[in-house]
Formats: C-alpha cells, structure tokens, sequence
C-alpha cells in the first residue's frame, strides 16, 4: 500500500513501526477497530501480544521496556478498555518508565456526549502521563507519534498517551510519514547545569571525610554503571541503592550497602544517619527512603543530582543541586576528583555490616527469603528478577544479589500489587534467552493471573515463585506490629490450588513445602523449557527486618520484631485460623 | 518558609495546544495552592498563550509549582514576578444602583479613580476602571456605601518592565 492511501490507523502503526517500536500488547474492542485492523494489514516486524487484562497490557510494556530500555506500545480500545490501563500507566510514570499508549476513542462528533464506551481518557490520565494526545486530525498522526516517542524516551522517561478517535483512524492520511516534530516547550536538557556546580560537588567532596553515595533509576536509566562505579571507587565511598537503583553498583561489592530506606539494609541506613555528604545519582529521595525527611542526612552536605529539577528540595532541600543526566554530570565530575582517603570510615562501615548482617530463619517452616537466597545461588545471580508488590518483593529486594542494572524489576513509587506475573512476560518478550523470575505473593499474583494464558500460548519460559503466606502478608505486619495484632481484612482464605490452577493453564506447576526439598524443586523448575509455577508454603507469620517504623527517621531502625526474638513465628494472639476469631 | 502564603504573580508562556490550561490548573491544585485570578491571552504570535496567574502559597510550595509547570512539554517558560519588576494592570466593571441623588457622588469617586462611565441608565449606572489591582480594591470598597449589583474584574496583567522577558 502506498503512502497516500493511508488512513489514520495505518499511519499510526507505520509510524510507531518506523520509529522502533518493536512489540505492542493489547486488547481490541468497537472504537479500536479500525486501530486493529491496520494492524491485521500493514504490520510488518512489530510484535502483537494479545492480553487478557489491559492493566497486563501496560505492565507487560513497562516490564520490557525496563529489561531493555526500549519502550513498548499498549494499543486498547476506548472507555473501560482505556481505563483498565490507568494503574499500568500509573505505575510506568511513578517509575519513569518509558511507554507508547494507544487507545480507541468514540467517534469525533459523539465526544462528550457520552457515547458508548466514552471516557475522557485524557483528562482522566493528565495526571498520571509524561504527556498526552487526543488526536483530532488524522493528518497529525505521524508527527504525534514521532513526538510521543521522543517525550517518553527522553529526559527523564514516562508514558504517553495517544487518544484517537475512531473516526480519525478510517480518515485518510496524506501527511506522509515523514513529520517534524514541533515542541517549543519541551526542554529534556541532558546538560542543565553549569560548569560552576561541578566544580562545587568536587570541592565538597574533597572535603568529605565520611561521603555515602545513593544511587536510583536515574543512574540506570542513563547506563551510568561505569561512571558510578569509578565515583564510588576514587571516592572510596559505600554506596546504597533504592529499589529501582538495584544493580547499578554490585551488591557484590566490598563498597556496597545494598539497600537503604523503610526495609533498607540496617548497616546502610547507618552509614546514611552518619555521613558528612550524601551523594544522591538519579535517585529522587522519596518518602520510602527518608525515614523523617526533615531529619534526613541532617548534619550532612546534601548533594542532588537529578535530570528532572522538579525532584529538588520536593523533600529534602539540596545543598548542591544539579540537573543533568546522570552519567553526563558523572563523566563531568570524575576528572576533577582525587582519590579520597576514608580507610576509618570504610573500617566503620565495615563494622556495621559485621554487627548487624542480613540473616534469616531458617528452622520452623519455609521461609522465603531462604528461597530466595537458593534462587540466588542456582542462577548465579543473573537471572531476571521481578516481583509483584509486598513482602516477598522486600524479602527479594534484601536477599537475590544483583551485580547488574535492568535486571530488578519491581514496582516502587505505585507499589502496585499485580505487577509481578506481566512485568515478567514483558521483560521475557524483551529479553528471550534469559532466566526471568517473577517472584510474587498470594495475594498480588490473584490480581493479574489472567496472563498466564499469554505466556503459555508464547511459550515464554517465565518462572513463577509464588510466597504463598495465605495473607495479605504485608498489610498482616503493619497490622501486626503497629495496630496490636487487629487482623483486619488480610486473610487471604479461599486461595485455590494453586499447582492446579497452573496445569489447568497447561503449566509445569510444582509445590514447595519442605526446605529440604528447595534446591531440587526450583531447580525442575528453572531446567523445565516452558513456563513454571512453584508454590511455596511459607510460614504463614513472618515480618520483614530491618524496618523503619512508619514516622520514625532511619536512627531508628529495628532489626527483629519489638515483642519477639528474630526468627520465632509469631504469636497468634488473633490468628482466624486458631481461634476462631471473627475474619476480615 | 518566609513568606507564608503570600499572594505571588507568575507568567507562563505556553504553547497554544489542547490541554495546556488543564495541565497547568492541576499542578496548582494538586498542591494545595489558590489560584486568586487567571488571565489566559494570545500571546505576540498566535501559537503561543501569556498566562498570568496570581495565587496564594508558602514559598516551598511556590518553587514547587514554578518547577513542575516549567517541566510541562507545552510549557516554554514559568517565571515569578515581583510587584517591582513589573508593570501590572486589571481591569474592572462596576454595577452601582443609583437614583438621580446618588449619580453625582458616584460620579465623583469615578473621576477620582479616572473610571469612565460606559453605562448610565435610570436606576445604574456601570464604570470602568483600569489600574493597578490594590488602586481597584480601593474603588471598590468606596463604592460599597452604594449598592454594587455586579462587580466582575478581569485579573491581574503583568508585563516586566523594561529588557526584562516576562
Ligand atoms: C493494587 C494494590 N492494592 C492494595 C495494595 C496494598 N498492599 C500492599 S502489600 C499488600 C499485601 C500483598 O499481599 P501478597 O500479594 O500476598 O504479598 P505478601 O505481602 O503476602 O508477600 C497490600 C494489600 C497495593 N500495594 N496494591
Ligand atoms: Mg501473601
């Protein structure tokens, strides 16, 4: 087909083609018809991936694009399709994940009358996108997939949304493909900062006897890991990484503090509390790793180097801030710096880590962190891990040890429950020949199973690692620790059979109930071609250490449950179960 | 925080696309921040908007709002004004009941505030004033001893003086 017979909708998949796009998951329905069936005739090497849910959709997109740092596209039709979307998009901007949406609206004349599947999907998700499109003219459609393209993937990366109407999509498009994108306003600005402010950072780091570095997203976004690397080590300085920031600097080495914040590593958050400079790259200081922010690092120089200046002083108010890419401003830096001398401080550190270690139960039933340090050593540590959103995904967090970025993938700033299972499919599609595990709860994996079918029917060899507690577990602990044991609402009775419901999809499934048997069982697991689902009967009470209370700064870290030793389950003053007492 | 929740003037250059109004209102809300008036205008050339907002916040919360806005794709500059730095002007429409008693003292306070009459009928009379925003809260309250029937006020306008860009 020739260019100028184009309508609307094939223009829209032949630009999102041209521009790289290489895979796209979704769902069709009446409005997004048209969108389809461009699909079905122009599609040459984009992938398609039916989903079952288009809140897998999106997630599924966000998982790729974190395996490979290459967006995906999300293609669903108007109304519920489009708002089934809204936590994947959500959960794509709160981690700076880079995203093309595509969704099908009512025709042009029917918008705001509501129309059969209306909804005003792009006031709706204003909130919520890097930026948005609702497409009035199909002759806009390749410019406004060039500048999509261009908005989620640059600066500091995110979802953005193409809302078209229908009858955009069957309307000819004689634009031609080849569009200029017309974007006075936008200002990525890899290089926001002035030589002036690389020097101060060089100069208070001289200066810095007891320097901590924190290193987030930003640093993995940017492929900095060499650059960090080289800081950390002239600077002999430790380095802590958030949740998203995993495996930019090794957990390996001898320079690591692994995590800090809320279920940070107890010897990180003290380096933190103790520092005479933090040091932050691309990591935009949230309330998870603050503790109290005004308390946060108060005694320290505080330098923030971020690509987005709106993250500056939103919580903790920089002394140095500095705008740039972070492996640009890195590149900048390291030229200017002498090798520091911290040997006491190091030695300090290294006297945490001795003192408070990260352990865990092993007597008393199965415990999953245990399950997942055997996953750690069966895959070497290289395996693709994701995780759905509680404690499993701290425990996974604290325990599988990454030396790599784009190899943890969890959701952090929407902590969305369900992420797990699609996030896994996602990063497979990106990342075929590699071990990818999701490793998820009872209760999140309940949210988004639907998906199984997706990965059976693309044979996608994901490893599914279900913490099967039979709770809401992370909800039971703060139940537990901070409402007196009030168990409200996070019993999790009626689970199935969870190795059933596996082979009913016609996967391996597989139960895990002795810690004897962990090695052999993961291991069918992780040798079997297809995909896998293990069950894993863990202690029903188990909390997850160290914690920072809620409202408590990082000074207060506790290592083991106020009213139990560590490793003994817990009481079961309200157990359901035991006592028969009322469930929530 | 110095200022706590002191009244700011803030001009956003925007580019003149779909939604722009609705990304910026949302970043003052989400915030917690009062818009007090918004003025939205064409700007020199027709693909670009002025915005001139005046809101109430604490200065955090400002930088904040400044920040956020200047990140919106559409958005080409978000700047913040002192009232030295600019020139700045609103425009009011004044309704006061009047009888033929009355007219003359009315009259008498629109000549003070060089308020023209663009309006007269039996029992009203309605005036226009332009100036700055505290010259018309002045007027205003002056012309509460009469009964105001309508009052509508354009917002504030501001441009930087000189080689200053707004
Ligand atoms: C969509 C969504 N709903 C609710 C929550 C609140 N929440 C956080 S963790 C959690 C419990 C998760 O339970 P499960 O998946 O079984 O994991 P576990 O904590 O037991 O390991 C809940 C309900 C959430 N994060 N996301
Ligand atoms: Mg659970």
């Amino acid at each position: 087909m020739s260019e100028n017979q184009m309508n609307g909708a094939e223009a829209l998949i032949q630009s999102l083609e041209k521009i790289g796009i290489e895979i796209m998951f979704g769902l069709p329905g009446g409005s997004a018809i048209p969108l389809f069936d461009a699909l079905y005739k122009v599609r040459r090497k984009m992938k398609f991936v039916l989903v079952r849910h288009e809140q897998n959709a999106a997630h599924e997109a966000d998982g790729y694009a974190r395996a490979t740092g290459k967006p995906a596209a999300v293609l669903v039709t108007s109304g519920p399709g489009a708002t089934n979307t809204v936590t994947g998009i959500m959960t794509a901007y709160m981690d700076s994940v880079p995203m093309i949406v595509v969704t099908g609206q009512s025709v042009r004349g029917m918008l705001g009358k509501d129309a059969f599947q209306e909804a005003d999907v792009f006031n709706l998700t204003m909130p919520i996108v890097k930026h948005s499109y609702l497409v009035k003219n199909a002759n806009d459609i390749p410019r406004v997939v060039k500048e999509a393209y261009h908005i989620a993937t640059t600066g500091r990366p995110g979802p953005v949304l193409i809302d078209v109407p229908k009858d955009v999509g069957t309307e000819a498009c004689t634009a031609g493909l080849e569009a200029e994108m017309n974007l006075p306003g936008y200002k990525p600005e890899p290089k926001g900062y002035a030589p002036e402010t690389i020097r101060q950072i060089a100069d208070a780091l001289a200066k810095s006897q007891r320097p901590v570095i924190i290193a987030g997203h930003g640093a993995v976004l940017s492929r900095a890991e060499k650059e960090l690397r080289q800081l950390a080590e002239t600077l002999q300085a430790p380095v802590a990484t958030t949740l998203l920031g995993k495996g930019v600097f090794p957990d390996s080495h001898k320079l690591s503090l692994q995590g800090l914040g809320m279920h940070g590593t107890a010897y990180a958050n003290r380096a933190v509390v103790e520092c005479d400079l933090m040091i932050s790259v691309g990591a935009r200081l949230d309330d998870r790793i603050l503790g109290v922010p005004s308390q946060f690092c108060k005694n320290a120089v505080k330098i923030h180097i971020d690509i987005d200046a709106a993250e500056f002083g939103k919580l903790v108010k920089p002394d140095i801030r500095c705008r740039g890419d972070a492996k640009t401003v890195l590149q900048d830096l390291l030229p200017l710096l002498k090798k520091g001398d911290t040997a006491d401080w190091i030695k300090r550190i290294d006297g945490f880590k001795k003192k408070w270690p990260m352990t865990y139960a092993k007597k008393g039933g199965l415990h999953p962190p245990q399950v997942i340090d055997a996953l750690n050593k069966l895959t070497g540590g290289k395996a693709i891990m994701t995780t759905d959103v509680g404690q499993h995904q701290m425990w996974a967090w604290q325990f599988y040890r990454c030396d790599k970025p784009w190899q943890f993938i969890s959701s952090g700033g929407a902590g969305t429950m369900g992420f797990g299972l699609p996030a896994a499919i996602g990063a497979q599609f990106g990342r075929p020949g590699e071990t990818v595990i999701a490793i998820v709860g009872d209760g999140g994996f309940q949210m988004t199973m639907s998906d199984l079918a997706t990965a059976v029917i693309h044979q996608l060899p994901v490893k599914i690692i279900l913490m099967n507690n039979h709770y809401l577990g992370m909800v039971r602990q703060w139940q537990d620790m901070f409402y007196d044991e009030r168990y409200s609402g996070v019993d999790l009775e009626g689970n199935p059979d969870f190795v059933e419901l596996a082979k009913a999809y016609g996967i391996l499934g597989l139960n895990l109930k002795r810690a004897a048997d962990i090695p052999k069982v993961l291991k069918k697991a992780l040798d079997h071609p297809g995909p896998a689902l293990v069950n894993v009967e863990v202690v029903h009470h188990e909390e997850v250490f160290p914690m920072v209370p809620p409202g408590k700064p990082l000074e207060e870290t506790v290592l083991c449950h106020p009213r139990r030793k560590p490793g003994r389950p817990a009481g079961r003053k309200n157990d359901p179960a035991k006592s028969g007492a009322k469930k929530g | 925080m110095s200022k706590e929740n002191s009244t700011h003037n803030l001009s956003i250059y925007v580019a003149n696309r779909p939604g722009a109004l609705a990304r910026i209102a949302q970043t003052f809300s989400r915030r917690g921040f009062n818009i007090e008036s918004l003025v939205v205008s064409a700007g020199a050339t027709g693909d670009f908007s002025r915005m001139t907002i005046t809101a109430k916040g604490d200065e955090a919360g400002l930088e904040q709002i400044i920040m956020q806005c200047s990140k919106l794709v559409d958005v080409l500059a978000c700047r913040e004004h002192t009232d030295e730095e600019v020139v700045a002007r609103e425009l009011a429409l004044v309704k006061v009941a009047v009888d033929s008693h009355q007219r003359g003292e009315v009259l008498q306070i629109a000549d003070h505030f060089r308020a023209k009459t663009v309006d007269l009928s039996e029992k009203s009379i309605v005036l226009e004033a332009t100036g700055s925003s505290e010259k018309l809260d002045a007027m205003v309250d002056l012309l509460r001893k009469y009964k105001i029937i309508e009052l509508v006020r354009t917002g504030k306008v501001i441009m930087a003086r000189g080689e200053r860009e707004t």
